[in-house]
């Protein structure tokens, strides 16, 4: 985060004029002297106590309650990582490892559709005249619409009788294309990442637009005068400047794919099927949550919170610190 | 603008129609997936107003005459008026109340360092990588406990929650922004800290609590999660659980669906029209930072 406060005029005069006073860190912002504690608490403290209460308490219960014991409601004692055990053992395992690998084929295939198609977008938007501002309008507006608006919306196009999808693919001839896109269990994922990177696309290609604006065009430029064709210009001087925006891009993308949901039970309703072929995390934790006859359910659903929380927090706080590594490179 | 007509002249030399070419397949490309992401959106609208029979019969005409009746029915039979009415209560309260607290921390903590300041800001902003959902399982019995199950306050209160680490985030960035200078001069005019923060920072970070709030209230409006969980009685439902509600009960009628579709859109997109720059702020507030 850029700190504009050091450069604030009465900064530089300070720093000019004697070495800054060392004494008084209170001295952001120059906002003077501190207000004494009862008022800062006035301030923090709801924001502090909203946040605690429903945000960061659930999620250390959630990993206490993993590590019990439950008879329905109630909890039993200590039963150490046998919640856990039960995870990746037996029937449970398989499902789980099925739904990570559609979690993990989500985000690969996302990324790849949204990455390319938004950074190309975004570049191609730079040099474009007429109809930019509709063009990014338009692009953007899948990404406002409710994941489960958006499933009812694609679930009712790509309807085999009714469905609009198949009816341009008979006009225009291609009726050997026209399928039963969400009831073949080898179509339904893919056509569900599909989905998924057409609502996400236009959040890439901001995401872009705003890094490419923050570049100087004379990079870009000056490899140009010296010979350079436009692709190896964009390739060897901006692609690797952009390299923190893809960054950004990948974690993001990553936490919103390892947690969906809404799309897939509009489309595939809570079991992901057809025969649990577009099953994911999201859907097996609620499953396990809220629709499991196991009176350990609530023992368990904590534990695969745990799991989850753990794997995607985890690699999104090194996939960071890596990013911030690389960035410190670039300056 | 005078740097790129510089360039222009040997550029433009050196390519030719190879360059033209390169142009039209981008306008191409351009245009091409504008109609790839508009379509469906524009089939909804379209298709919201037409008869059920004529839906049946070609899915992808024009109404011969349009139809409200759709919205008429979807409105009162299905009952997204009273699904519309809640969403509205839910977001707004849940918005406010949470760029409220928001704000007030915010400007404690961009204004002044204080032992912890540092370390109460981690602990705020890491609510931006934290998947929330996971801790359902806890919040279902918090409010159970709390008598909140089943209540639209108990989502406004969770909602609310959920907005605060990016409200920090971006409302802080701003208050550290300010120039130094304000605060003393009202300081010197014998304004208190709370004078100073209502009259003075306040009006001065509007631009960026509209970002905040707007975000928030798109992230909200459409949320299913929480009401699909904590919601029960089908009066509280919010529109996208309501949504579900009438696909099971009314699947068959494709046309009242376009017709609740199209409403539970329709406040985003013209939200989105009406203030398209901090809407783009909001999504891009992570990146350039």
């Amino acid at each position: 985060m850029v700190r504009t406060d050091r450069l604030s005029p009465a900064g530089l005069r300070a720093g000019r004029a004697a070495p800054p006073p060392r004494r008084r860190p209170a001295r952001r912002g120059g906002a003077g002297h501190r207000p004494p504690w009862w008022v800062l608490a006035v301030f923090v403290l709801p924001a502090l106590a909203l946040y605690t209460v429903f945000i960061v308490y659930p999620l250390f219960s959630a990993l206490q309650y993993s590590l019990f014991g439950w008879q329905g409601t109630r909890q039993t004692g200590l039963v150490g990582l046998e919640n856990f055990r039960h995870l990746f053992g037996g029937i449970y395992g398989e499902r789980l490892w099925r739904a990570f690998g559609h979690n993990l084929a989500f985000f690969a295939g996302t990324m790849l559709v949204q990455t390319t198609l938004g950074l190309a977008f975004a570049v191609l938007l730079r040099r474009a005249r007429a109809g930019r501002r509709f063009l990014q309008t338009a692009y953007v507006l899948p990404h406002l619409v409710s994941p489960i608006v958006v499933g009812y919306l694609w679930s009712l196009m790509l309807s085999p009788q009714f469905g609009a999808v198949n009816a341009v693919l008979r006009a225009v001839g291609l009726d050997a294309l026209a399928q039963p896109w969400t009831g073949d269990p080898a179509l339904a994922l893919p056509t569900l990442i599909l989905v998924n990177a057409w609502q996400w696309i236009g959040f890439p290609m901001l995401l872009f637009t705003a890094a490419l604006a923050g570049l100087p065009p004379e990079y870009e430029e000056a490899a140009r005068v010296d010979g350079a064709s436009a692709w190896r210009a964009f390739w060897h001087v901006t692609l690797p400047l952009l390299v923190p925006a893809i960054g950004v891009v990948s974690v993001l993308t990553f936490v919103g794919n390892m947690n969906v949901l809404d799309l897939v039970y509009a489309m595939q309703g809570s079991q992901g099927a057809p025969g649990g072929s577009t099953d994911v995390l999201g859907l097996l934790f609620y499953r396990t949550a809220f629709n499991n006859p196991d009176p350990g359910a609530i023992g368990q659903a904590s534990a695969l919170a745990v799991v989850m929380f753990v794997f995607v927090f985890g690699i999104s706080i090194a996939a960071t610190s890596v990013l911030r590594r690389w960035e410190a490179r670039l300056r | 603008m005078s740097a790129e007509a510089s360039v222009a002249g040997p550029r433009r030399a050196r390519r030719g129609a190879g360059a033209a070419l390169g142009g039209v397949a981008a306008r191409v490309l351009l245009w091409g997936y504008a109609a790839v992401a508009l379509a469906p959106l524009v089939l909804m609208a379209v298709s919201s107003l037409r008869p059920e029979a004529e839906l049946r019969a070609d899915p992808l005409g024009l109404p011969t005459i349009p139809e409200f009746g759709n919205y008429a029915r979807a409105w009162t039979e299905a009952d997204f008026g009273g699904y519309f009415a809640n969403s509205v209560f839910v977001t707004v309260t849940a918005v406010l109340l949470g760029t409220a607290v928001s704000v007030l921390a915010a400007y404690a903590l961009g204004r002044y360092t204080f032992p912890g300041s540092g370390l109460l800001l981690i602990y705020l902003l890491a609510g931006l990588m934290i998947p929330i959902r996971l801790g359902i399982v806890p919040v279902f019995y918090l409010f159970d406990m709390l008598g909140l199950l089943d209540s639209l306050w108990g989502l406004v209160l969770v909602y609310a929650a959920s907005g605060v680490p990016f409200g920090v985030f971006v409302l802080t960035a701003f208050f550290r922004q300010l120039p130094a200078g304000l605060a003393e001069a009202a300081r010197i005019d014998g304004a208190g800290e709370f004078r100073l923060f209502g009259q003075i920072m306040l009006p001065l970070v509007r631009p960026a609590l509209a970002t905040v709030m707007l975000f928030q209230f798109i992230q909200l409006w459409n949320d299913f999660f929480f009401p699909l969980v904590l919601i029960r009685d089908q009066d509280r439902y919010t529109l996208p659980v309501g949504l579900t509600a009438f696909f099971t009960e009314y699947g068959l009628n494709q046309s009242l669906l376009y017709a609740g579709l199209v409403i539970t859109t329709l406040p985003l997109v013209l939200l989105f029209l009406l203030a398209t720059r901090q809407v783009v702020d909001g999504l891009t507030a992570g990146v350039n930072r």
